[in-house]
């Protein structure tokens, strides 16, 4: 499918020559990795068909960057911003940040940062289904934002990131790479966008590593056209007493795959793990996490939300993992599907495995349709059946959002959410009962 | 409330851990091919229709693999060409008490069975190896019409009930073992009650395991018709061996319009018994099924009852107690398939893993679409109570329509060091302290037992209990 090969690359975007070498192996591994079947556990309920890639071919250039510059307007205030388009840097704003941190296309940080992204680009093996998705972006990676926050460097603006995919049967490859220093604090917004509302394949993956004391929010609001197939894999590595909080907004794709994995390796830590995702037609999103306890006294918290409608489908798999060492270990995981329609087809799998006696954990998933109760409450003040659905559905995210810390980032999201999420997901013509 | 001290109840552990030599008139040999299929058949004198189901359901088992890509991969230790597939005194189930050979009768009489059997139960099925070696069913239980037998006998003198539903809950492919089962089922029960009768006494089966290297694979079968009720309870205990057995039982349950049927199961085979069991109730319009599963011995079990509701308000029930002690691993759970309107289910799974013991729970949950009214609970708690103590939690839940709800609740906890320290401050020793910790865990479970399974129960958690406190 993807027919380009890593020498190209070497000309377009002076990776080292080390890390070619890498892309060559990686493109090796993801064509002789066989691609998911039923007998896969990790790919248990999803659907296989959307996993057919032969379709998609190399992204060619942006037709008028300027105008997807225009378009890349997320906060009010930011601290800095990146802004890609099919696979090659558009825009480089490194604003006001404080002296020392790096925030800079990946592949400089190769050259210039050597040491720093051996150390961390792509350094988790991938363990919750899609190592041969995480091969091929490997393979075809050609920029992407890398971000070093020193120690004991607060930046109280966001830094945001806009990742655009234009023409049909494009493919894109963002990568997101963040590293924070000790004590550290930083916020980062992530955007995921169509140029033009084609089909196209994304391939993405974006890792956070927290050193002792930093805390990070990161949040990737994906809004890909409904004919995408996507698959955006996470992984965050929290050091001891560090905080991490990563949301995930799906507002598009038709064929998402979200892997998340979050490891505590150092003693109190704490990793919050949110998703909300307003899915309707046929599409399909699919999540499987992993909150991995290594070191003791951490706690994770993960909570996802799913609204369907129509046709769609959404599987969580969750896992909780408590090693042997991890005593004082308090997780929780909740999924918690609202169901707007008789096809909807969410599948819950929220798994435990607790290999230490001294731990708290909790797990729970709820599937409910929106309660006539609180239709009837709105009706009877004279709000529609379907304004007071497009209400509820709109409360059901936002007592989410609400646990956001940063009242911005907050409040640009609740706006978000209430304009594309309630729109989509409850337009009036799947409403038979009006 | 008891106040045992770790001495009082030092019960004898050894009961239910003893074998003789018994003399198996009928062998097949270790291995499993047609032949020995043949010879199963050959033995039992089974039709033709049996024999063609036998064969086919041994190539569905050559053909599937072991299902180690979700399953423990202790599966593997299985050699199946080391075990022997069927063995037996005789085939007919002895009537009275007097046939039964005296050392066969020995083994019976250290499990209790003639003392349930003055408990007014009433019927026992006691399944020695792979045949009924005494079966026998209270005269007024066979007035009301009710068949109790084995499922050979069931086959044989029933066939145009037993044909109807045989096969029917759990298909010969619907997984390796219950695809084994199949092949050489052999033993377990047939019942039929029918319509409006109520069976006042639970009917009771015990089975055991007595011989090195043996599989024990009985089909169990129970329709209960229109209206009627009917509780069935089945214990288990095995003695010891030195290698590792099999047993792979396939159970059936048909409750018709309105009718109801509680199966209760104490499963304490010896540590080194491979359990693994499709057990699944199929419950028609208004219908209810409810499985009452415990689980203490083994070394691995494998055990997800299920019921499918079929019809409108058909109801599902499982509760489970799983505990895995050191060596062993609990993998057990439940499944509702809900596929009538207005069906609801319940699950409730408590599991304690003692030492390096690991319990899983497994479950699934379907409702499906266009489906109104269904409505499913599950919780499931697990208990460590070691260090080195595992539990592990997978559900799968599939819940379509908008008309239906579903919740799953689950949590993992130790025993709290207050409580021990409350009670060791009134004099409790730790051990007993902990026993009563832990049966306070499960005690709302136990409480939905008979009670002499309850009393059973309580007297088993406290024996896993010894030796686990540091």
């Amino acid at each position: 499918m993807i027919s380009h090969t890593p020498e190209d690359e070497a000309m377009l975007t002076g990776w080292p020559e080390w890390f070619l070498a890498e892309q060559a192996a990686a493109f090796a591994e993801s064509t002789e990795t066989p691609t998911p079947t039923r007998k896969d556990e990790a790919w248990r309920f999803a659907s296989l068909a959307p996993l057919d890639l032969s379709r998609f071919g190399k992204a060619g250039s942006i037709s008028n960057e300027g105008r997807l510059i225009t378009a890349s307007v997320g906060l009010e205030r930011f601290a800095a911003k990146m802004v890609f388009g099919n696979n090659s840097l558009l825009l480089h704003d490194t604003g006001s940040l404080p002296p020392g941190v790096i925030f800079q296309p990946l592949e400089c940080a190769a050259r210039e940062h050597e040491a720093l992204f051996r150390t961390y680009f792509m350094a988790q093996p991938v363990e919750l289904g899609s190592h041969k998705y995480a091969a091929l972006h490997k393979a075809n990676l050609a920029t992407g934002a890398f971000l070093y926050v020193p120690a004991n460097t607060h930046i109280s603006l966001p830094i945001e990131i806009f990742h655009w995919v234009e023409g049909a049967n494009a493919s894109m490859f963002p990568h997101t790479l963040i590293v924070c220093g000790e004590n550290s604090h930083v916020t980062v917004v992530d955007s995921f966008r169509s140029a033009d509302g084609a089909p196209a394949l994304a391939c993405g993956v974006n890792d956070l590593h927290l050193a002792p004391g930093a805390r990070l929010t990161y949040v990737a609001v994906q809004d890909w056209s409904r004919d995408t197939v996507a698959f955006h894999i996470n992984s965050t590595i929290v050091g001891a007493g560090a905080q991490a909080t990563a949301l995930s907004i799906n507002f598009g794709g038709g064929f998402v795959r979200g892997e998340s994995l979050s490891r505590l390796v150092g003693e109190g830590g704490r990793s919050e793990m949110f998703s909300i995702n307003p899915v309707e037609g046929t599409r399909e999103v699919d999540q499987r996490t992993l909150q991995d306890h290594v070191a003791p006294n951490a706690s994770s918290d993960l909570l996802y939300l799913n609204a369907l409608d129509d046709r769609s489908r959404t599987i969580f798999a969750g896992l909780i993992k408590v090693q042997p060492g991890a005593k004082g270990t308090d997780a929780y995981q909740k999924v918690r599907n609202l169901i707007l329609s008789d096809d909807a087809d969410p599948n819950s799998m929220p798994g435990l495995e607790i290999l230490n006696d001294e731990v708290r954990c909790t797990h729970g998933a709820t599937n409910g349709p929106v309660s006539e109760d609180e239709l009837f409450y709105l009706q009877a003040r004279g709000i529609s059946r379907d304004v007071g659905r497009r209400l509820i559905v709109n409360g059901f995210f936002n007592a989410l959002l609400e646990r956001l810390e940063s009242e911005p980032l907050r409040n640009h999201l609740i706006a978000l959410v209430a304009s594309k999420a309630t729109a989509s997901a409850l337009h009036p013509s799947s409403r038979a009962e009006g | 409330m008891e106040t045992l001290t770790k001495s009082d109840f030092n019960i004898d552990r050894s009961t239910g851990d003893f074998r003789y030599d018994v003399d198996y008139a009928f062998d097949a040999g270790t291995g499993l091919t047609e032949k020995t299929i043949d010879f199963i058949c050959d033995v039992k004198k089974d039709p033709d229709w049996v024999r063609a189901f036998r064969k086919e359901a041994l190539r569905k088992f050559e053909s599937m693999p072991m299902p180690t890509h979700w399953a423990s991969h202790d599966l593997e230790n299985i050699v199946f060409d080391n075990i022997r597939y069927y063995l037996s005194q005789g085939t007919e189930p002895k009537r009275s008490w007097d046939d039964v050979p005296e050392d066969v009768k020995r083994t019976f009489e250290r499990l209790g069975i003639p003392e349930q059997e003055r408990k007014f139960l009433a019927g026992v099925e006691a399944q020695f190896d792979s045949e009924a070696a005494y079966s026998n069913i209270k005269a007024a239980v066979g007035e009301q019409g009710v068949i109790f037998v084995g499922s050979a006998e069931g086959l044989r003198e029933h066939p145009e009930i037993f044909r109807k539903w045989f096969g029917k809950v759990i298909p010969t492919g619907d997984n390796k073992f219950s695809a084994l089962n199949s092949a050489v089922f052999s033993g377990g029960s047939f019942i039929y009650v029918p319509p409006g009768v109520k069976v006042k006494h639970p009917l009771q089966a015990y089975f055991r395991i007595n011989a090195e290297n043996f599989g024990q694979f009985e089909r169990t079968l129970i329709i209960v018709d229109e209206g009627a009720e009917l509780t069935y309870m089945e214990g288990c205990t095995a003695p010891k061996f030195e290698t590792a057995t099999l047993h792979s039982a396939v159970v059936e349950l048909v409750a018709l319009k309105g009718a109801k049927i509680q199966y209760i199961t104490v499963q304490n085979w010896s540590a080194n018994v491979f359990n693994l069991v499709t057990k699944r109730g199929l419950a028609h319009e208004e219908a209810e099924v409810k499985w009452i599963d415990c689980n203490i011995g083994s070394r691995l079990t494998m055990k997800y009852p299920g019921v499918v509701m079929k019809g409108r308000k058909a109801r599902g029930e499982v509760i489970s107690i799983a505990l895995a002690g050191d060596g062993q691993h609990q993998d057990t759970g439940a499944k509702m398939v809900h596929a009538a309107d207005d069906t609801t289910s319940n699950i409730v799974s408590k599991s304690i893993s003692v030492g390096s013991g690991r319990s899983t729970y497994r479950g699934l949950v379907q409702i499906g679409r266009h489906l109104k009214g269904c409505k499913n609970n599950t919780e499931c708690d697990a208990l460590l109570i070691n260090t080195q103590s595992r539990t592990d939690t997978y559900p799968a839940i599939t819940v379509r329509g908008k008309e239906n709800a579903c919740q799953h609740e689950a949590s993992v906890s130790k025993i709290s060091a207050e409580q021990i320290f409350y009670m060791q401050q009134r004099g409790i020793s730790k051990g007993a302290a902990m026993s009563l910790a832990v049966n306070g865990f499960v005690n709302d479970l136990v409480q939905q037992f008979p009670m002499e399974y309850s009393v059973e129960l309580k007297r088993l958690i406290d024996m896993e209990m010894e030796g686990s406190v540091g």
